[in-house]
């Protein structure tokens, strides 16, 4: 009983000053597999799982936040004008040798000015290889960026055609990674450039040992790391396409972190003595839009009235299975700029009826509504969301008619605005709420094909969100924000249903591992308790 | 003979070209962008046409089409919009794992499918027929994913023999040289990672070959029993030969020739349709990733790997026709 309590302690003891343990392989199981390893020609997140590991950015989230700190770049100067960015590079940093390209290359402002140009400029010799660079055009990129350019060895210039405030956000995000132009050129020269989009040269954590396409990605620890050695020897990224399978796989030990469970599956996994379950707020909202190419949605009487109609919290509770919180705002509680302090609709059926009278539709009306045909991280089960909200509904004399299309088609439909109601979410890419309130709902956004898939078009939501677009200064732009946000309340273009929270279960003996809210995956802190 | 085999192989031409023209045709009618399926929410109206323009998807119909068909004759069978990658690099470096889960779950289904299909008919209305006959309803009516699931559990979790899912564990290392582990690793000399190997494949190419081998139980029955009741069966009894060999020698010879038949056929079907036994089982085959590919329209690995799946079904659909012939004389004479 002594030793037995002795053990206890010591273990206990261990546990509380436990210090991080260098070794081992770490096993991550995810639902599908990377389709390209070249950051700007990915636009899945699975894709970026891969590039995350290999590649660096000049500034990046600080791990498990938003916030933006230094990495290749040690610092950086916005001029005055806010339209010229000076990047100074840290000295040193090498590109990982790898099987395929056994050379240890020093990272310089050549590589950088390599890395965002081909992106836009038409001449650069990578700019037409292996297809267009989707993520700098769907960040707008062409219409913010002027040039960039080599100051010295270690300084870059970017000259902006406009005020910009996301845009060091945007220089965090994976397609902006940086990556070996010597190598790039000597694959040029071998008539191998389209080799880029597999085997990857980076100064990240860990260096591409080998690919199996829908099997695993084998990653080395890079112990000459920049920001200091990974703890885990290997690495290893497996493709487990059935939740259930990657839950079953976990319980055996086989992998150590899973994605996304199936949250009937959840309790279970909690249960269990050797796994814990990390939840995290995610940055996302999962919402539904009236379309005001419809004339009913036009009057914001009725907006509010089917916002007063539909139950949140008991489609949180009952569909979400508590993995979420109920939204009130187009942007969620994580984001700054974040206000609680706006316009609320609670449920109130009574009320809801009373706004439809006053609005002129005292018998209701008829409309059509669009399910989500997949889940989506922001909304687990949009079939069943949307029969609680048709339901709703109903109690006011609305009658909805649910309708849905495979995903392709449904979001095609939805950007040409053909839809009366249609349900949707989103999730930031930048952590700046700019890629929220711009992107979702400004009147550039309305343009077809439409992001704004309420049509909404508000002269004065649109002013402010447009003005903190290009307003340098932090405090400044939250308070637009805020101002846009009631704005947004008030005249209710959306209901907005639910944030999501992301859930990561793992074995217990995983440490230092953070939920990013941007949604990257990443290992370079990760230890495994002996 | 020859002319037969001339006719026949001639035959695959217009098939084939039916074929890419049917999946170009229903991929292009059905709605949904493959720009909006690949960029998704992000994308604005700039993106999608750039896209368009430099995937070459701004082309009229016709063209795209005489484009895709005349590389195809090449061997060339584009690149996936989405990995930008050519479509028969990405095809085989999927393939060999489908081709070895579906021949070895195909193996399975023929030996215990003709074992339990000609012991069921020698010993009709037998315990282990109605046994078997229970086994084979029970086989073809379990879905695949639930089945997979089952044995999971059972053998993965709760008897911890097997592992979960993958085709080797991480630890082993393999030199590819054919694309099947199950050689690639005896031709290593590497026996641990073998059995792993090994290991790894029973459960989905038992999953996957339970429907088939409930077929050809069936098949194996019904075609067995007809063959018993023949003169020259009775004959041969006549003659004092031994029941053993009345039945493997002179009666199981005619007997597997509709097997043989429904074997061909179902050989392509597991090629192509391994997607559920593939998922369930994380098995990297071409299942998951043809399904990935419908869903992000992504026209070329649809209609290349179509067109490669259709190569291969006619090629196996024209041996066994071959080896029918060859077997039954009357065949050809027809």
């Amino acid at each position: 009983m002594k030793k037995m309590f002795l053990l206890s302690s010591l273990v206990a003891f261990n546990m509380l000053y436990a210090n991080p343990v260098d070794g081992g392989v770490l096993v991550f199981g995810r639902s599908g597999d990377s389709s390209t390893l070249d950051p700007s020609k990915a636009t899945d997140g699975e894709s970026f799982y891969g590039t995350t590991q290999v590649y660096d950015t000049l500034v990046q989230f600080k791990l498990g936040s938003t916030e933006i700190e230094p990495a290749l770049a040690k610092s950086y100067e916005i001029s005055e004008d806010g339209l010229t960015y000076i990047f100074h590079l840290r000295e040193g940093v090498y590109f990982a040798p790898t099987k395929y390209f056994n050379e240890k290359v020093e990272m310089t402002a050549d590589d950088v000015v390599f890395s965002l140009k081909r992106q836009f400029d038409e001449k650069h010799p990578y700019n037409k290889i292996n297809g267009p660079h989707d993520y700098w055009s769907a960040m707008d990129m062409d219409n913010i960026v002027k040039d960039v350019e080599k100051i010295d060895k270690y300084t870059v210039k970017v000259t902006l055609k406009k005020r910009e405030a996301p845009f060091l956000a945007n220089m965090a995000m994976d397609f902006a990674s940086i990556l070996c132009e010597k190598y790039a050129n000597e694959l040029l020269a071998k008539n191998k450039a389209q080799d880029i989009t597999r085997l990857p040269v980076g100064t990240g954590p860990f260096v591409l040992v080998d690919w199996k396409k829908d099997d695993k990605m084998i990653f080395n620890a890079n112990k000459e790391y920049w920001g200091g050695k990974p703890h885990l020897d290997r690495l290893i990224i497996r493709v487990i396409p059935n939740p259930s399978v990657r839950a079953a796989e976990l319980k055996a030990g086989q992998i150590q972190v899973m994605d996304f469970p199936n949250p009937a599956e959840l309790k279970d996994l909690e249960k269990n003595p050797n796994i814990k379950v990390m939840k995290k707020e995610g940055m996302n909202v999962g919402y539904m839009a009236m379309n005001q190419k419809r004339a009913e949605f036009k009057n914001p009487l009725v907006r509010q009235a089917i916002n007063h109609a539909i139950n949140k919290k008991a489609i949180v509770d009952a569909i979400y299975e508590g993995l979420g919180s109920v939204a009130d705002s187009p942007i969620p509680p994580s984001m700054w700029s974040y206000t609680n302090d706006i316009a609320k609709y609670d449920y109130d059926p009574k009320k809801a009826k009373e706004l439809l009278v006053q609005a002129g539709y005292p018998n209701g009306f008829k409309t059509n509504m669009w399910v989500l045909p997949v889940s989506r991280p922001y909304m687990p089960d949009g079939k069943r969301v949307a029969e609680v909200v048709q339901a709703d509904l109903a109690k006011i004399g609305i009658e909805a008619k649910i309708a849905t299309y495979d995903y392709t088609t449904y979001l095609e439909k939805s950007k040409n605005l053909e839809h009366d109601i249609m349900f949707s979410g989103w999730t930031g890419d930048n952590g700046d709420p700019d890629n929220f309130l711009y992107a979702l709902l400004s009147k550039a956004a309305a343009k077809l094909p439409a992001n704004n898939y309420s049509a909404w078009e508000n002269d004065e939501f649109n002013n402010l969100v447009t003005k903190a677009k290009e307003t340098p200064n932090q405090e400044e732009r939250v308070k637009l924000y805020e101002e846009a946000q009631k704005i947004f309340a008030k005249d209710a273009p959306w209901v907005t249903i639910a944030n999501a929270v992301n859930v990561v279960p793992m074995l217990k003996k995983i440490q230092g591992f953070e939920i990013d809210p941007v949604g990257k995956r990443r290992f370079h802190t990760v230890w495994i308790e002996k | 003979m020859i002319s037969y085999l001339i006719k026949r192989i001639l035959w695959v031409i217009p098939t084939l070209f039916g074929v890419s023209l049917l999946v170009f045709s229903m991929l292009h009618l059905t709605p949904g962008e493959p720009a909006l399926a690949i960029l998704g929410e992000h994308a604005t109206a700039e993106s999608i046409e750039k896209f368009n323009k430099e995937m070459g998807l701004d082309k009229p119909l016709n063209e795209q089409y005489i484009n895709f068909i005349s590389k195809a004759i090449k061997g060339d069978f584009g690149v996936s919009l989405k990995s930008k990658q050519p479509v028969l690099v990405e095809f085989k470096e999927r393939f060999f794992a489908t081709a070895e889960l579906a021949i070895v779950a195909m193996f399975f289904a023929i030996i215990f499918g003709v074992i339990m299909g000609v012991i069921s008919a020698v010993y009709r209305y037998s315990k282990f027929d109605y046994l078997s006959t229970f086994i084979s309803l029970t086989g073809v009516s379990m879905p695949v994913f639930w089945l997979g699931l089952m044995l999971i559990y059972l053998f993965s979790i709760y008897l911890e023999l097997l592992p979960v899912s993958g085709r080797l564990g991480y630890e082993f290392w393999v030199d590819e040289i054919t694309g099947f582990y199950l050689i690639d690793t005896l031709l290593n000399k590497d026996y641990p990672a073998f059995f792993d190997a090994f290991k790894h494949i029973l459960m989905p190419a038992f999953a996957l070959g339970t429907i088939p081998m409930a077929i050809i139980a069936r098949m194996s029955r019904a075609s067995m029993s007809g063959v018993l009741k023949e003169d020259y069966i009775k004959t041969a009894k006549a003659k004092g030969l031994s029941g053993i060999r009345v039945i493997l020698i002179h009666a199981l010879k005619n007997a597997l020739i509709p097997v043989i038949t429904i074997i061909g056929l179902m050989m392509g079907t597991l090629l192509g349709g391994a997607i559920l036994t593939e998922s369930t089982f994380s098995w990297p085959g071409i299942g998951k990733w043809l399904v990935n590919a419908v869903n992000q329209r992504d026209f070329p690995i649809i209609q290349g790997t179509t067109l490669i799946i259709a190569i291969i079904y006619v090629s196996i659909n024209l041996i066994t026709d071959i080896l029918y012939a060859v077997v039954n004389p009357k065949i050809r004479l027809k």
